[in-house]
C-alpha cells in the first residue's frame, strides 16, 4: 500500500505508450523470430528450418560486409568523440558568437540523411563535383570518391561524421558545463595551464559523455543504412556493403523469409557487442 | 481512493481520445470513398481507373500519350497515372504493392523472368484469349505465360541489347561497324588513340552495368541453341560453360585495357548517354530503348550494333521483349482495364506511342508499322530481326534470374573480382533464387 500511495500517477497513464510500443515494436520483433525460419513469398510461407540462417552466412558478401560494417562503427564513433570533444571545449570556451556557432555545429543534425546523402554524392563527383574542382585548382587530381572502391566506405563515413559530430558536440557541452568551476580553479591555483586542466578534469569528468557518445554512435554506425544507400547503394560492386544493405537487398529481391534472418542475425550481433559495453561504461561511471 | 479512480478517467478519457482518432480517420476515408462513388454515378457512370509505370521519362511520355488516345476514344473511362522508381527499388514497391492488395488498375513491368516472381497465377488476371490480346504478336506471348496461361500484354516497342555507338566519332575515325570481338578490339584500340574513351560503363545505376553479360546472349545460343532450357533444368553454369563465360570475360577486358571512361564508378546512366552523344566516350553497351531519352538531334546520331561474338560470320543481337501491361485480381475495373490494355497493345495504340516517343525497335502488335523516318538504331534492329539474326534475351527464355547480378558485373568491371570469380559468385546467386522461388530441380 505504502508503494502505491508514494507514486503520484497511475500506471494507466503508461498505457497508450505502451499499446503503441507492442503493436509496432514488440510484437513485429517476435513475429520476425518465426519467419526467419520460412521461405516467406509474397503470399505464403513455408517452414524451412535453418536454411535461411545457412543461406545467410554462406552469402559471398557477408564476410566483407562485416568487416565494413565494423570499419564504419569504428571510424564514424571515434571521430565523433574525437571532434565532438575539440568543438565542445572550443564552444564551452569564451570565444565571440559562441550561440550562433553552436547552432552552425548542430544544423546537419537536422538535415534529412537522403537529402544529405544525395547532395553530397553531387559534390564528390568527380567530374563536376565541387570538391574535385577546388582541389583541381591547387593542383590535385581528386579521386573517384564514391566510385572507387578503396575510397568508397570512408567517403561515406566522412559525411556521416560530418552530418553526427553536432549531436556528439551537444552531448559534450552538457557534459563540461556540469562539471563544477571549482575544479578548474584548484588546477589555476596549482599553476597548472589549459593542457592541464583538459587533461585532467574536462577529460575525466566528461566521461559519462563520452561514454553516451560512443554508445550511440556504435550502435548508429553498426546499423547505418540509410546514408549508404543513398550515396553508393553498396558499391561500387559490394565495396561499401554493410550487413543493413545486404538484407535490404535480399528484402528487394523478394526473399523475406531470408532478409528476416539477416535480420534475427543483425539483432544479436548488436546485441552482443552493445550490452557488455553498455555495463561496462555503467560500472565506470563517477559521481560528481 | 476516490482521488485514484478519478486518475483513471483521465486515463482512459486519453486512451479513448487516441482511439476515436483513430475511429474518425477510418471514417473520413470511406467517407471520400462514398462521395467518389456518389459523384461517378451521376456524371453518366464515368469509370476511373489507375495505371502505374516506371518514372522514367520515355515512359511516363508514352503513358500520357496512350492516356490521351484511350480518353478521346472511350470517353466514359478516365485513367489516373502514377508512376514508381526503376531498377530494385520499382520491384520492390510492385510486389508489395501486389502483396497488399494495393494495386493499380492496370501496371506497366518487365515481361520475362521478373514477371515469374510476382506470383502471376495468384496475383494476376488471366488473359488468356481474351480479346485484351487480339492484336498481340504471338512471338510475345512466352514472356508473359506463365503454366499455359497469359497474363500481359506488350506496351511499347521490343528493343535491342548490345552496343550502342556515336556515328559521328566512327564515321571521323573511317571505322566501320564491327562482326567479331577481335575488330571491336582493334576499333577500341583505333579510339583510345585518338584520345576519346573506347567504352562507357555507369556504375552508379548499377542495373547499366549487365548489358555486356546479358547482352552476349545471343553468342551463347548460338554455340548451344538449348542453353536456356539447359540452364533452367540446372544443367549449364556461366562459370563452366566457355561460352557463356565470355561476357564476363569481356566486361573484365574493357576495364584491364584501359578503355573504360575514368569516372565510371560515380556515373549515372544520364550522364552516360549525355557523354556519347557528345562524343566523349564512343561506345556504350546498352539497351536501344534509352535513345527515346535523348533530344532528336542527338538520337539521329547514335547507331546499334549486336554485341560481337568470336566469329564474324554469325554475328547478330540480342533482343528484349516489350515490357507488359497487366491487371491485378484485386483491381475493382476488371473490364475497364481491359480495354485500356487493349487499346495500348493495338495498331492505334501504337501509333499513339509513336507519336510521343520515337520507337527504338519494332513493335510485336498486328498491323503496327515503324514510321519511315525512324531512328537509326530502331533501323540497325529491324536489319538483325530482317536477317533472322536475333535470339530472345536469356531473361525471356528462362524464369532463372540471380538478383545480384548488377552488383557482380560492377565488381568484375572495376576490377575488383575476376571474370571467373564473377561468373561462380552468379552462379551461387541463380541458386540461391532458384531455391528461394522453390523451383524443381535446384
Amino acid at each position: 500500500m505504502r508503494g502505491t500511495t508514494k507514486r503520484t500517477y497511475s500506471y494507466w497513464f503508461y498505457a497508450p505508450a505502451g499499446v503503441v510500443y507492442g503493436i509496432f515494436f514488440i510484437l513485429p520483433t517476435v513475429i520476425s523470430f518465426y519467419f526467419a525460419f520460412t521461405r516467406w513469398d509474397l503470399f505464403e510461407s513455408h517452414w524451412i528450418g535453418l536454411d535461411n540462417f545457412r543461406q545467410f552466412f554462406s552469402e559471398q558478401s557477408l564476410r566483407s560486409s562485416l568487416r565494413n560494417t565494423l570499419v564504419y562503427a569504428v571510424t564514424t564513433s571515434g571521430l565523433k568523440v574525437v571532434l565532438g570533444m575539440m568543438l565542445a571545449v572550443l564552444l564551452t570556451s569564451s570565444i565571440r558568437l559562441k550561440a550562433i556557432l553552436r547552432a552552425l555545429t548542430f544544423f546537419p543534425v537536422l538535415v534529412s540523411t537522403v537529402a544529405v546523402g544525395i547532395t553530397f554524392s553531387v559534390l564528390l563527383q568527380p567530374d563536376f563535383g565541387i570538391i574535385n574542382t577546388v582541389l583541381a585548382k591547387v593542383g590535385i587530381t581528386g579521386p573517384d570518391w564514391l566510385g572507387n572502391p578503396t575510397t568508397a566506405l570512408l567517403s561515406v563515413a566522412a559525411v556521416d561524421v560530418w552530418k553526427g559530430v553536432g549531436l556528439a558536440t551537444v552531448i559534450y557541452i552538457a557534459g563540461i558545463l556540469s562539471i563544477p568551476r571549482d575544479y578548474y580553479e584548484a588546477v589555476e591555483m596549482d599553476g597548472g595551464g589549459g593542457w592541464t586542466q583538459f587533461r585532467n578534469v574536462t577529460l575525466p569528468l566528461a566521461r559519462p559523455a563520452t561514454f553516451t557518445v560512443i554508445l550511440l554512435s556504435f550502435i548508429g554506425g553498426l546499423r547505418s543504412f540509410d546514408l549508404i544507400w543513398t550515396m553508393t547503394g553498396g558499391g561500387p560492386g559490394f565495396a561499401s556493403d554493410t550487413i543493413a544493405s545486404v538484407i535490404y537487398k535480399q528484402y528487394q529481391a523478394g526473399f523475406y523469409g531470408l532478409s528476416t534472418a539477416g535480420n534475427v542475425v543483425l539483432f544479436v550481433l548488436v546485441s552482443i557487442i552493445i550490452f557488455p559495453l553498455s555495463r561496462y561504461f555503467n560500472s565506470r561511471e563517477v559521481d560528481l | 481512493m476516490k482521488l485514484k479512480r478519478y486518475r483513471f478517467a483521465v486515463a482512459a478519457l486519453a486512451g479513448s481520445a487516441l482511439f476515436g482518432l483513430t475511429a474518425c480517420g477510418g471514417g473520413s476515408s470511406a467517407g471520400t470513398g462514398a462521395g467518389s462513388a456518389s459523384s461517378a454515378g451521376s456524371a453518366a457512370s464515368k469509370t476511373e481507373i489507375t495505371l502505374l509505370v516506371d518514372n522514367g521519362e520515355g515512359s511516363v511520355k508514352a503513358a500520357n500519350a496512350e492516356i490521351a488516345a484511350f480518353q478521346k476514344a472511350n470517353p466514359d473511362i478516365t485513367v489516373k497515372l502514377s508512376t514508381r522508381p526503376g531498377g530494385g527499388d520499382g520491384d520492390n514497391l510492385v510486389k508489395t504493392k501486389l502483396s497488399t492488395g494495393v494495386m493499380e488498375d492496370v501496371f506497366w513491368y518487365n515481361s520475362g523472368s521478373l514477371l515469374q516472381a510476382l506470383a502471376p497465377e495468384k496475383s494476376l488476371v488471366d488473359l488468356t484469349g481474351d480479346a485484351a490480346i487480339k492484336d498481340v504478336d504471338p512471338s510475345f506471348l512466352p514472356a508473359v505465360t506463365q503454366g499455359g496461361k497469359v497474363y500481359g500484354a506488350p506496351w511499347g516497342t521490343a528493343f535491342g541489347g548490345g552496343i550502342l555507338y556515336n556515328k559521328d566519332v566512327y564515321s571521323k575515325l573511317g571505322l566501320t561497324v564491327p562482326k567479331s570481338w577481335a575488330e571491336f578490339e582493334a576499333n577500341s584500340e583505333k579510339i583510345k588513340a585518338a584520345g576519346i574513351d573506347p567504352v562507357i560503363q555507369t556504375y552508379k545505376d548499377t542495373w547499366t552495368s549487365q548489358l555486356l553479360v546479358l547482352g552476349d546472349f545471343y553468342n551463347v545460343s548460338k554455340a548451344n541453341p538449348n542453353w536456356a532450357t539447359d540452364y533452367t533444368a540446372n544443367k549449364v553454369k556461366y562459370a563452366t560453360d566457355a561460352a557463356a563465360l565470355r561476357g564476363f570475360e569481356k566486361l573484365a577486358e574493357v576495364k584491364a585495357k584501359g578503355w573504360v571512361n575514368r569516372s565510371s564508378g560515380s556515373m549515372t546512366f544520364d550522364q552516360g548517354m549525355k557523354y556519347l552523344a557528345a562524343g566523349k566516350g564512343a561506345q556504350y553497351p546498352m539497351l536501344t530503348t534509352v535513345i527515346s531519352n535523348l533530344p532528336p538531334a542527338d538520337a539521329a546520331k547514335i547507331g546499334f550494333f549486336g554485341l560481337p561474338g568470336d566469329d564474324a560470320a554469325s554475328s547478330g543481337a540480342t533482343l528484349w521483349t516489350p515490357g507488359g501491361q497487366y491487371i491485378p485480381k484485386t483491381s475493382k475495373h476488371i473490364d475497364a482495364a481491359k480495354k485500356f490494355v487493349a487499346f495500348v497493345a493495338s495498331p492505334a495504340g501504337a501509333e499513339a506511342f509513336t507519336s510521343a516517343v520515337p520507337p527504338t525497335g519494332p513493335y510485336l502488335i498486328k498491323g503496327a508499322t515503324l514510321p519511315v523516318d525512324a531512328l537509326p538504331v530502331a533501323k540497325d534492329m529491324q536489319a538483325y530481326i530482317d536477317a533472322g539474326n536475333i535470339s530472345p534475351a536469356l531473361e525471356f527464355l528462362s524464369p532463372v534470374k540471380g538478383p545480384a547480378l548488377e552488383q557482380i558485373c560492377v565488381a568484375v568491371g572495376s576490377g575488383q573480382t575476376s571474370a571467373k570469380d564473377g561468373a561462380a559468385q552468379y552462379d551461387a546467386d541463380v541458386t540461391k533464387q532458384a531455391k528461394q522461388l522453390g523451383l524443381a530441380g535446384w
